[in-house]
């Protein structure tokens, strides 16, 4: 009794005591903001590399791919059974997307998917992210007329009312174009006929350029319309890497038709940038609506650069850089047609990646162990990971940096372990008298050891209690203290143009709460048992006559 | 017999400065008679105090053995020596010895609460409460009972030891220089409060004093010298 009536007095009178558990306090606080924000951001980045990834990816090593993906779907449930939630084939293959801007062309590597709409969105999170709403429910190839910037303010214009004013311009543009040829060649002509002039007509014929240059600049800033009828990507481009044909051209008409949909990882045709006042904008290269090219390789044995023409129906923003800014979704039948995938004479499909859902409860490494079992990759060109496989070095980071930053300041707590015991003795030596006294009344020498043990995990408990509490406060407002940051400091904590989340995930775990806490009234109360030792080994006599 | 409450026979102690054995104690034998007031009498330096250490079990006597109410108790186990310090014996000292975070009341309270298990306080609490009122009242400090000891006057601390040291009951009270640190009026107030609790309560006092004029007060004087008892015990009064 008496031993928690003395140390809750010594609590409420020895603020020194108090003082050396401010940094219990602090390291406490900082373990927990520190674990919700890793895990926050390892829990984000888990979501987004597994939404997309599916949770098991097999691909086929072979540039032709893997014939008949149903007869291996129906392996693979074999194999894998109730666990299976949902299976999706899909052919990769490396591109060079070519984006025409502004009379330029902006090429970039990207990794080219052939999805079936049907089921690709069921084993991975890919529908989520496209921009157009009704394209989230439902993935569709097709230009949408309008509402690609239902969720975002200044996003421009897109899709077929975009597409008809554009095809309008780049007509008006050609008309105008031809009445100056027109007039050029009539002006040719009335300088032809004197022999001594023809080095001045030749003179003249660089101003047809310069006329052209002239309308091209005046209307690009809507995106470069003077290239979007023409057969030719540009200059930048060889002929024969140009695809279709002069005729084609002349047919299709871009106000009513569209290309082959493709969906673009939103990087791979916009940049993020920060106006003179510090805002993020986006400028986009491409949009829905635009015409872009793709070069990927045939699936022959001697592969052949094949050049296609895809109409951009939505853009693709999952918030990780990696997968924004090197994906692009075509049609799974039409990319299959275009590199030749299917067996002229039996009709058979080829494909290059089955990617699979489980059951939320399958255990992902048993069943794709099981996998390679049935496809053991001698026999079979295929390689079968799991979603954390392929992403284990970035995961492994992320672990490493959370173990190591635990590690550190777990060790910040045992340095306030150390200043709570030069605290204890200190409090000992100067309760010296009142022990001798505790004594003198009957106390034993463990009912005095146990009055500072209990002091210590009181101090403990309060200690790492406020840290709890502060630092769940902390995260709690994490998002209005790094704005108090960067108002003050000038400098922005959370660079949005670097990272895709524009708040600051956190994920608070009770257990880690439970571990912080115990680890730290643990420190408390070993960093007071050497005090309360001395204590209770006080010779009596000695301590009574001490002054 | 008896009527001897604590009894010391041959106690001899040294201490060790520099490996130079410092005897205090050069064989003391020594009885406290029930009912009576004792008083050991010496200058500082006799050994007086060490004397009460050890017959408060505090301390260990390198020689003699300590007996009470028959037993012995100078090697009895810790456990033991504890118990017989908190619910047979009451002690009191020059500097009163109040626990400084704890009111005058709470300071009272503190061997029974030192005594019992948590269970055992909180059961008896109310009544425990009473008494420890009620031993305040005896010294006259019931109105004090929720200052701190840092609020109060000298004589009060020892008004307020002397209260603590009777709550449990305890057959014999050892005062080591009960006035040694209070002016002589207050002294006299303490010593009043000592002999009246002897003569109302029969209670057994040994008391420790350098002061011959406190000592004659006493029932039974004994002188002490360089570690040894000088004479018999000379009565002072007539038993009554």
């Amino acid at each position: 009794m008496y031993r928690w009536l003395l140390c809750f007095r010594y609590l409420r009178t020895r603020y020194i005591a108090l003082a050396s558990i401010i940094s219990v306090t602090l390291g406490v606080a900082t373990l927990i903001v520190v674990n919700a924000v890793m895990s926050g951001f390892s829990a984000e980045m888990h979501e987004r590399l597994h939404g997309l990834a599916s949770d098991i990816l097999i691909e086929s090593y072979a540039s032709g791919g893997l014939p008949n993906p149903e007869y291996h779907v129906d392996e693979i449930r074999k194999v894998v059974g109730d666990d299976l939630a949902g299976a999706s084939v899909s052919v990769h293959v490396p591109a060079m997307l070519g984006i025409e801007h502004a009379g330029q062309v902006i090429t970039r590597h990207v990794q080219l998917v052939g999805i079936d709409s049907a089921t690709y969105d069921k084993v991975s999170h890919f529908g989520r992210y496209l921009i157009h709403p009704n394209n989230r429910d439902e993935v569709r190839f097709d230009l949408r007329e309008a509402g690609y910037d239902a969720d975002r303010e200044e996003f421009p214009i897109a899709g077929w009312q975009y597409r008809r004013r554009k095809a309008i311009e780049t007509k008006l543009i050609e008309q105008e174009r031809q009445r100056a040829e027109q007039i050029a060649k009539r002006y040719e002509a009335l300088q032809a006929p004197s022999a001594a002039d023809q080095s001045s007509a030749a003179d003249h014929l660089p101003a047809d350029d310069e006329l052209d240059f002239g309308f091209a600049d005046d209307t690009g800033l809507s995106a470069g319309p003077r290239f979007m009828d023409g057969p030719t990507i540009g200059q930048n481009v060889p002929a024969e890497l140009s695809g279709g044909g002069a005729n084609e051209a002349s047919v299709f008409d871009p106000a009513t038709e569209q290309y082959a949909g493709i969906i673009l990882g939103i990087s791979t045709c916009s940049t993020k940038w920060r106006d003179a006042d510090g805002n993020v904008r986006d400028t986009y290269y491409a949009r829905p609506g635009d015409d872009v090219r793709m070069m990927f390789p045939s699936a022959s044995d001697n592969p052949k650069i094949l050049n296609q023409r895809f109409t951009v129906v939505d853009l693709y923003e999952s918030g990780m850089s990696e997968y924004d800014s090197t994906f692009a979704f075509v049609p799974l039948d039409k990319l299959q047609e275009l590199r030749q995938m299917i067996d002229p004479q039996t009709g058979v499909r080829s494909i290059t990646t089955i990617q699979l859902k489980l059951a939320a409860d399958a255990d992902l490494n048993a069943v794709r162990d099981r996998l390679r079992q049935r496809f053991p990759a001698e026999v079979y060109a295929m390689n079968i990971q799991t979603w954390r496989d392929m992403q284990g070095p970035l995961l492994a980071a992320v672990q490493l940096e959370t173990t190591i930053l635990n590690i550190l300041l777990f060790l910040i707590i045992a340095v306030a372990g150390f200043g709570i015991l030069a605290t204890f003795f200190m409090i000992v030596v100067e309760k010296t008298r009142d022990i001798g006294t505790l004594k003198a009344l009957g106390a034993s020498g463990s009912g005095v050891m146990s009055i500072f043990l209990s002091y210590g995990l009181l101090l403990g408990i309060v200690g790492s209690g406020v840290g709890l509490l502060g630092g769940l406060i902390f995260v709690h407002y994490i998002n209005d203290i790094a704005g108090v940051i960067e108002r003050i400091t000038g400098q922005e904590v959370f660079d949005p143009t670097v990272y895709y989340f524009s708040e600051i995930p956190t994920i608070i775990s009770p257990l880690t709460l439970v571990w912080v806490m115990a680890g730290a009234i643990a420190i408390a109360v070993m960093a007071s048992v050497l005090p309360a030792l001395r204590a209770a080994r006080m010779h009596p006599v000695a301590a009574l006559r001490f002054e | 017999m008896s009527d001897i409450v604590l009894s010391a026979h041959g106690i001899r102690k040294s201490y060790y400065k520099n490996e130079l054995e410092v005897p205090v104690l050069r064989g003391v034998d020594v009885d406290v008679v029930r009912g009576k007031v004792t008083a050991l009498v010496g200058r500082s330096g006799s050994g007086k105090s060490t004397l009460m250490h050890i017959l408060a079990t505090l301390d260990v006597p390198d020689a003699g053995e300590v007996h009470f109410g028959g037993r012995r108790i100078d090697n009895a186990s810790r456990r033991t020596r504890d118990a017989f310090r908190n619910d047979q014996i009451g002690i009191i000292f020059q500097f009163y010895h109040l626990l400084p975070e704890l009111s005058a009341l709470e300071n009272v309270l503190a061997p029974t609460m030192i005594g019992c298990s948590l269970r055992d306080y909180f059961r008896n609490r109310k009544e425990t409460r009473r008494r420890a009122e009620a031993m305040l009242d005896r010294v006259g400090l019931l109105h004090r009972a929720t200052h701190k000891p840092s609020e109060l006057s000298g004589g009060e601390m020892q008004r307020t030891a002397i209260a603590r040291s009777l709550m449990n009951k305890p057959t014999l009270l050892l005062a080591d220089e009960p006035t040694g640190n209070l002016d002589t009026e207050t002294g006299q107030d303490i010593l009043r409060l000592l002999r009246g609790l002897n003569q109302d309560d029969g209670l057994t006092i040994c008391m420790i004093t350098h002061d011959d004029a406190i000592a004659t007060n006493a029932d039974i004087c004994h002188r002490m010298k360089d570690g040894q008892l000088m004479q018999t015990p000379r009565r002072v009064k007539a038993v009554a």
